[in-house]
């Protein structure tokens, strides 16, 4: 099993998702250029990261540009030929602007960039990261200016019956409440996946919580389950 | 066409240096010309009115792999074969017009130093100043320059890991906007570049962004006093794109690899014009520049225009001959523009043609610092207020009944509070060095990813020190930046400064400049931290008068390992709480008397070098002896706020007593120097006392096994209430 990272020409996390992978969580792991079009040595027991950053310079929607990108096509049919798909902060933006992912992520409510600790929790063990994840409350920071999931009214309905609703903005104790919510998203959504459960989008960065180093390691989970069978 | 003397002084030349342009040429320049030496030799670029004194300060060691103005920024030697880069510069005019862009092109800039010399930044501070935090401009500017600084580092993907901001009357009209970056490189790979240019027939080369009218003349105008009419210098104020310039980093560090690169300079201030004149006159050669190849992002720019234009996100490069398509592929990768505009001639002289029309012809050396630009000596003498500093009497001030209220006052004073609305706009973790979030530390220490080191980065001036005594107040700006390092485990190693002071031309100002000079550079020996650069900015005033002096010092130091890394939160009840150092019956030039009794003139706090230097090398000891279990410096708020902030820091209260022979205010809130809270597992105290041979120290209290706040067995609330407060006066402030 092997991890790959697309690096687009403004992504900044993709350094930080390859140490966390590698350095953290002893993965192989092959950087993917946005230009190029090969996804051949991929399987489907595989996983291709969207990482963080600013993909196109987010001068336009977040995301916008990405989706069009030589590699993005690939992605779309690895994700449709069911392989692991994981789109981080920027990532979780190009997955619901290229339409793997439902809805979409607006500027958040405080209109202002925001980066800190926030606490998320799995909503169900329906999907691999669930199931990692159990019942922790996780420790994850955001780094994001539009990181609002919405969504229409029957979209989030699906969501939620069809559990996929991966992650919510919680507090320390694991309430969900409007405080614990740093964006204003629909229902405290920080992470989604697709119906088939192999595409996931989320917010917060966990390859910035996997290292002794840094005094916070409860991203290892979420990444740790992408090295599982679906 | 020959310039006239009047064309010479509306572009900020002064009489006689038109007269030397004169004798440098042997003849009378034409309009470009003019215009190219009046950048040059503007304050910015020149450092006419500072050098001298600046050539005064430390600029040696044996860290140092680069030495003070050989290049764009500081190289040290951190060990293991990696160096350090590192710099601070001001954008303060562009701020004070234009906050958003003005901050985003200053964090810009500044990158761009870094990585010209093929270092990656890992981490970036900033040092602000604004008026009263009630006035609805401040708001305005303060919001405006976070988003600035927020959306250019945010995206360029480098951490903003810490900084300063302090509120005072004086930052009214002119606030200060110092951005510091901090990068690292493998020295030991070849991986440095130098900034300069040889070779006959080596190609020149533009790089990044298209050439556009921003920003044209805007070293000029960072060179003269700001006033309400600067806003009609709105197009001095270039526009920064941090996406260019994330990819500008990615292929220029790239290209480095290849090792085809001769030198390679970023255009900051005077654009086309001071990169190939510093590279050259480095390089002792000259370059013939075809303007007409430069991309630009608007028809008919003039010659002098495109010279003078500021445009972000651009680098000056010269390859090997023959090397050029490696170079191309690179930069056709991360579809940027990269076009041969010259070659590099034997001849000294720089020829810019245009069309192929000679439009300027002048020697390299002839324009830049350390070469033909003027060096001048200015007069200084005491300022006028110092009569009304010394008369202050402590004797004056009433010790208030009610020391509780002003200390709740004093924590919810904006220089004092919580920065959280400030930092969290910030991206503090990209890049996964930062330790500071979860563990933090009086200096953010920023992991170096490959080894095992890690960087303490701080800045620091409190500059009301500074306006009371400048040379004790230099001294103290550079020991505090120290102190905050050796709080963190670090071992300092080198500084850079930003130096923003009011108008030169007044002689009280450069006394400030002169003496604030003397102290940082004894303070820089005694710490063995010597400069290896920075920036000065001159002309910070306003018709309400200048600045207070505010020498920003930028200090690095290293930690061999995480290991040794110490934080400033308390950790664990029933702990003893020591203060290193002695407490003294001093309240001058704080806060509290500042801001609380409203007392705008008093003399320096307490401080000698000697005395810093014993309590420095007793932290550092401590921390490696781990008879330590936190360590928070004493600056702005005194003891009582370097409680507050180690209690919320670890969620632990604290029960304190104070000392009848100090007053209780200057106990609690004074600003005597050299003075560090730590605390102490009760097992090891013996050991740790016996290690206090060179220093006084006193036993404050114990950490509590609750939330509660004691002074003198008297109950202060609870730490939630008092956290509440702190973390949000200013963004109640703002809300208003």
């Amino acid at each position: 099993m092997k991890f790959g990272v697309i690096v687009f020409p403004g992504s900044n996390c993709d350094r930080d998702m390859m140490h966390a992978l590698q350095d953290d969580l002893q993965q192989e792991v092959v950087p993917l250029w946005h230009k190029d079009r090969d996804l051949s040595m991929f399987s489907t027991n595989d996983c291709i990261v969207l990482p963080g950053g600013f993909s196109y310079g987010d001068y336009l929607r977040c995301g916008a540009l990405a989706r069009f990108s030589p590699m993005m096509e690939q992605v779309i049919n690895f994700a449709n030929n069911g392989g692991k798909v994981l789109g981080v902060c920027n990532g979780f933006q190009i997955l619901c602007e290229s339409g793997l992912l439902p809805g979409v992520l607006l500027q958040n409510d405080h209109q202002k960039f925001v980066c800190k600790n926030v606490f998320i929790k799995s909503e169900n063990n329906q999907n691999v990261v669930g199931r990692a994840v159990g019942d922790q409350i996780l420790k994850i920071p955001v780094a994001h200016g539009e990181g609002r999931y919405h969504a229409d009214a029957a979209t989030i309905e699906t969501l939620q019956k069809n559990n996929q609703i991966v992650f919510r903005y919680c507090d320390e104790s694991g309430q969900v409440h409007i405080q614990s919510n740093p964006n204003g998203a629909t229902n405290n959504i920080a992470g989604i996946c697709n119906a088939n459960r192999n595409v996931f989008g989320m917010m917060p960065h966990p390859e910035r919580a996997t290292s002794d180093a840094l005094h916070n390691i409860d991203g290892r989970a979420i990444l740790t389950a992408f090295t599982h069978m679906n | 066409m020959q310039a006239t003397l009047d064309q010479a002084i509306k572009l900020g030349l002064r009489e006689e240096e038109f007269e030397k342009i004169k004798e440098v040429l042997g003849r009378t320049p034409n309009f470009t010309e003019t215009a190219m030496y009046s950048v040059m030799w503007s304050e910015h670029c020149s450092y006419k009115n500072s050098i001298k004194w600046l050539k005064t300060l430390p600029r040696d060691g044996e860290k140092l792999l680069v030495k003070a103005g050989e290049e764009n920024a500081g190289l040290v030697d951190i060990g293991d074969g990696w160096g350090c880069v590192f710099k601070i510069e001001s954008h303060n005019h562009p701020s004070a017009i234009e906050p958003f862009q003005g901050a985003a092109t200053g964090v810009g800039g500044i990158h761009r130093d870094i990585f010209t010399m093929g270092a990656r930044p890992i981490a970036s501070l900033n040092s602000l100043r604004f008026g009263k935090l009630d006035n609805p401009k401040t708001k305005w500017l303060l919001k405006g320059v976070v988003k600035g600084i927020g959306h250019y580092g945010n995206c360029f993907g480098v951490p903003t890991v810490g900084g300063e901001i302090y509120f005072e009357n004086c930052y009214q009209t002119n606030p200060l906007v110092n951005a510091m970056s901090v990068g690292v490189v493998e020295v030991n790979k070849g991986l440095t570049v130098s900034a300069t240019s040889h070779g006959a027939g080596n190609p020149v080369f533009i790089v990044g962004a298209a050439t556009g009218k921003d920003g044209i003349g805007g070293a000029s105008f960072a060179s003269a006093d700001i006033s309400e009419d600067s806003i009609n210098d709105l197009p001095a104020v270039q526009v920064g794109d941090p996406f260019e310039e994330k990819k500008l980093l990615e292929a220029c560090l790239e290209l480095i690899k290849t090792g085809v690169v001769i030198g390679m300079q970023d255009m900051g201030a005077a654009g086309i014009t001071c990169s190939t004149s510093e590279m050259s006159a480095k390089g002792e050669h000259g370059m013939i520049i075809h303007l007409d190849k430069v991309p630009t992002r608007q028809s008919n720019m003039k010659p002098w225009e495109m010279l003078l234009s500021e445009s972000q996100e651009r680098m000056l490069v010269v390859v090997e001959k023959g090397k050029e398509a490696e170079m191309q592929a690179i930069f056709d990768k991360w579809d940027i523009h990269c076009v041969q505009i010259g070659e590099v001639t034997k001849d000294q002289n720089l020829k810019y043609y245009m069309d192929g029309e000679l439009v300027a012809d002048v020697p390299a050396e002839s324009m830049v610092l350390g070469g033909g630009a003027p060096v001048y000596d200015r007069e200084y003498t005491e300022p006028k207020y110092f009569q009304e500093i010394a008369k202050f009497n402590a004797e004056s001030i009433i010790v208030p009944s009610d020391l509780k209220e002003v200390a709740y006052s004093l924590v919810q004073l904006p220089t004092i509070a919580s920065k959280r609305w400030v930092y969290n706009q910030y991206d503090s973790m990209v890049g996964t060095g930062n330790t500071h979030t979860n563990a933090p530390s009086d200096a953010p220490v920023v992991r170096v990813h490959g080894t095992k080191k890690a960087l303490a980065v701080t800045t620091d001036c409190n500059s009301r020190y500074v306006f009371a005594d400048p040379y004790k107040g230099g001294m103290i700006a550079v020991a505090e930046a120290a102190r905050n390092i050796v709080c963190s485990g670090g071992t300092p190693v080198a500084i850079t400064n930003c130096l923003n002071f009011g108008n030169p031309y007044n002689p009280e100002v450069y006394y400030q400049f002169v003496n604030a000079i003397k102290g940082m550079g004894e303070a820089c020996l005694k710490f063995d931290t010597p400069v290896t650069g920075g920036n000065v900015s001159f002309y910070n005033q306003s018709e309400d008068g200048p600045v207070y002096p505010t020498p920003t010092i930028g200090m690095v130091g290293v930690l061999e390992s995480l290991t040794d890394k110490m934080t400033m939160n308390f950790k664990k009840p029933g702990d003893l709480i020591y203060v290193v150092g002695l407490n003294r019956n001093d309240i001058n030039c704080s806060e509290y008397l500042h801001h609380i009794k409203n007392v705008t003139h008093s003399p320096a706090p307490y401080f000698d070098l000697e005395e810093e230097a014993a309590v420095q090398e007793t932290i550092l000891r401590l921390i490696k002896l781990k008879l330590i279990f936190s360590a928070h410096d004493i600056s702005e708020g005194g003891l009582f706020v370097t409680l507050l902030e180690s209690a919320m820091a670890g969620g632990l209260g604290f029960n304190i007593s104070t000392d009848a022979n100090i007053r209780k205010d200057a106990f609690l809130f004074g600003e005597a120097q050299s003075r560090v809270v730590v605390s102490v597992n009760p097992d090891l105290h013996a050991l740790f006392e016996a290690e206090m041979k060179n220093v006084p120290f006193a036993k404050l209290g114990t950490i509590n096994y609750n939330q509660d706040i004691v002074v003198d067995g008297e109950s202060w609330g609870f730490l939630n209430d008092w956290k509440e407060a702190y973390d949000t006066a200013i963004e109640k402030q703002l809300a208003n």
